[in-house]
């Protein structure tokens, strides 16, 4: 069997809790750097086969459009490992390699097999992410999380079984709705993108996962997710409003959010959306646009997530309400964390600007006007919510008198490195334009472009700072805002304990009479055949001779009929 | 706490007040410099002067206020889905 990227980092999380120290850093940052040299060392092409229980399985196939996820997720988990390094949990450190391994792994599956098994792996490895809080919460919002990803691995599963059942065969390549489990699959990977009404599960358990943790969790499953949708079901019209719903929504629940993890969980998904829209338009800009996008995103989102994780681990909390002029205490950490906003709300020179109007760009040529005009309303929202309101609130705003310490180093390294990659791509967007499956015709620097952008962002940002100073801003409350997760959280818990109360009254009520009323009827039926009765009396013989004899005439008489 | 020690430029409400008159000043420049390229649009909304910056406003004006109105909807306590916990 080939070299695999995936087995390697399985390997190196292995390795994680034998060592200590300086080794063990030394480790997990070597991990995913040779994952990255082997990846770019195979050559394209599916590798050999490998035949399982009857299947023809091909785990390792290399080409375009999986390398550039498949070198998004390593440098995400390289990042993520710096990030992690002062930790002394290390079942978090290899849980993160494992997770990682999965998402790498299942961008180089070839065969569906394949994918599925390092799909539930991404699942369960994640949940550790959860789990590893160790306290109640996080333990109820981690079986919650696991309870999601189960069930996506089921829908996939089926999906799959009908295909092969159909004779479609295990090869992963485009799927389409109409083919036999094509449905089931999408619906699989619509959980885990985080579609519309299934994407709860997203903003209910990020924000309960670990500092760590929730870093880790931003690069992954989503986007693996978005890569599975690129390989089967490009130019899906119908993802095309799929995406920009969710592109649309989220922005208004992150307004008005107070944790600034669940606001980046939303503006992940608003993040999403643009690349679904990509993936529906389909073609060689779509593809390239959801690709691109979906690279920057790893970092800049996981730079945000580690910025506000670096603000968590030092005062305690993440809430928009507690928190406020740490730029005073923490300047590096705020100056790396508005990098990551300035990414994400696709400034002019920064990453979001070159990967983000790939797929406008395509939204374009498509003459889509309404969704143009949408999605321009989500980029100006995306600015408002995770590009001002980040920063604002963790690091301006009202000053809570937090005195604290700068973030640890190696967290400062790891969003120090996440920000030269987004500036990188921003200045020179032709180092990701390279890798991309199809070769880019598009040049992002324009005058028009850049001046446009400046004018959407700026005058966004000016409708931010009237509302702020006329009071008009809704301000940060300690409260919580009830979304999609209001079904299992709530109205199913809440529905089921109602059911179990009122058959507990029914049966209190009815019960006594049914016993009552069946009792009497067992009475008057059984009557005849007690002891004393008609029937159970001793027969006198010749009564017996007579009963006798007349069965046995009828018995003639049948037979001779 | 020594919270004189620790004042800086920025907790002087007139410097504030300078960085949003900056900003205003960026928006305008912006604004008026429609005046200067030719557009290459793919929609016709794009022809209009200033588009860009008109919908940047009214769309983050929109957002927020909106978003306030649904907030009376969506809004419940911090601790809505850990009250009731003790009976499961």
């Amino acid at each position: 069997m080939t070299a695999n990227p995936a087995l390697l980092l399985i390997l190196g999380a292995a390795g994680v809790p034998l060592l200590r120290g300086l080794p063990r850093r030394a480790l997990m940052a070597a991990v995913p750097v040779a994952g990255l040299v082997l990846l770019w060392a195979l050559p394209e092409g599916a590798a050999s086969g490998l035949q399982f229980l009857g299947l023809e399985l091909t785990p390792v196939r290399v080409d375009a459009l999986s390398r550039v996820f498949a070198t998004g997720f390593l440098i995400a988990a390289l990042l993520t490992m710096v990030y992690a390094m002062h930790l002394r949990d290390t079942l978090q450190q290899a849980m993160i390699l494992v997770y990682a391994a999965a998402a790498v792994g299942g961008t180089l599956a070839g065969d569906l097999v394949t994918l599925f098994v390092l799909w539930e792996l991404a699942g369960l490895s994640s949940a550790f992410l959860i789990w590893a809080g160790r306290n109640e919460r996080s333990h109820r919002a981690a079986t919650r999380y696991l309870a999601v990803q189960l069930l996506s691995g089921l829908l996939m599963l089926a999906g799959i079984v009908l295909r092969v059942r159909s004779g479609a065969g295990l090869e992963f390549g485009h799927l389409g709705v109409d083919a036999p489990g094509g449905a089931l699959i999408l619906a699989a990977i619509g959980i885990k993108c985080a579609f519309p009404l299934l994407h709860s599960w997203l903003t209910d358990t990020y924000p309960e996962a670990t500092i760590v943790g929730a870093v880790a969790l931003s690069a992954f499953t989503t986007k693996f997710a978005v890569y599975t949708l690129a390989r089967g079901f490009a130019g899906t019209e119908m993802l095309v409003w799929i995406g920009i719903v969710m592109a649309v929504f989220p922005i208004f629940y992150a307004v008005i959010e107070n944790d600034l993890r669940r606001v980046l969980a939303y503006s992940m998904i608003n993040q999403l959306g643009f690349m679904v829209v990509g993936v529906g338009i389909g073609g060689a800009l779509g593809i390239n646009g959801a690709s691109a996008h979906a690279v920057a995103d790893m970092v800049f989102k996981g730079l945000l997530f580690m910025s506000v994780g670096a603000v968590m681990l030092r005062t305690g909390t993440a809430n928009g309400s507690d928190l406020g002029g740490l730029y005073k205490s923490m300047p590096q950490t705020a100056a790396l964390c508005m990098v990551g906003a300035a990414s994400i709300s696709a400034f002019p020179l920064f990453s979001g600007f070159a990967t983000k109007s790939l797929i406008m760009e395509a939204v374009g040529q498509e003459q889509l006007t309404v969704a143009w005009l949408l999605l321009l309303f989500a980029s100006a929202g995306v600015f408002h919510h995770a590009g001002i309101k980040i920063p604002y609130f963790a690091f301006f705003a009202h000053d809570r008198g937090y005195r604290v310490a700068e973030a640890p180093l190696n967290m400062r390294a790891a969003m120090a490195m996440a920000a030269v990659v987004c500036v990188a791509i921003g200045v020179a967007p032709s180092l990701l334009y390279g890798m991309l499956p199809y070769a880019v015709d598009y040049v992002p620097y324009t005058t028009a472009h850049v001046i446009n952008q400046l004018q959407l962002l700026l005058l966004a940002a000016l409708a931010f700072t009237v509302l702020v100073r006329t009071g008009l801003y809704p301000p940060e409350l300690r409260s919580v805002n009830i979304d999609a997760d209001y079904v299992y959280r709530r109205a199913l818990p809440q529905s089921w304990r109602a059911l179990s109360w009122a058959a507990d009254a029914v049966r209190g009520r009815v019960g006594p009479v049914l016993r009552r009323r069946g009792g009497e009827l067992w009475e008057i039926t059984t009557g005849p055949l007690r002891p004393g009765s008609r029937v159970a009396r001793p027969w006198s013989t010749h009564l017996m001779v007579w009963w006798t004899a007349l069965l046995l005439g009828a018995m003639l008489l049948l037979a001779f009929l | 706490m020594n919270d004189d020690d620790d004042r800086r430029w920025l907790d002087e409400p007139r410097n504030v007040t300078r960085i949003v008159y900056g900003l205003a000043v960026l928006c305008a420049l912006t604004f008026a410099a429609d005046l200067f390229y030719t557009k290459h649009p793919h929609f016709a909304v794009e022809e209009w002067f200033g588009f860009h910056a008109v919908y940047g406003f009214v769309g983050a004006f929109a957002l927020v206020i909106v978003a306030k109105v649904l907030r009376r909807v969506l809004r419940r306590d911090e601790d809505y889905y850990e009250r009731g916990r003790d009976d499961g």
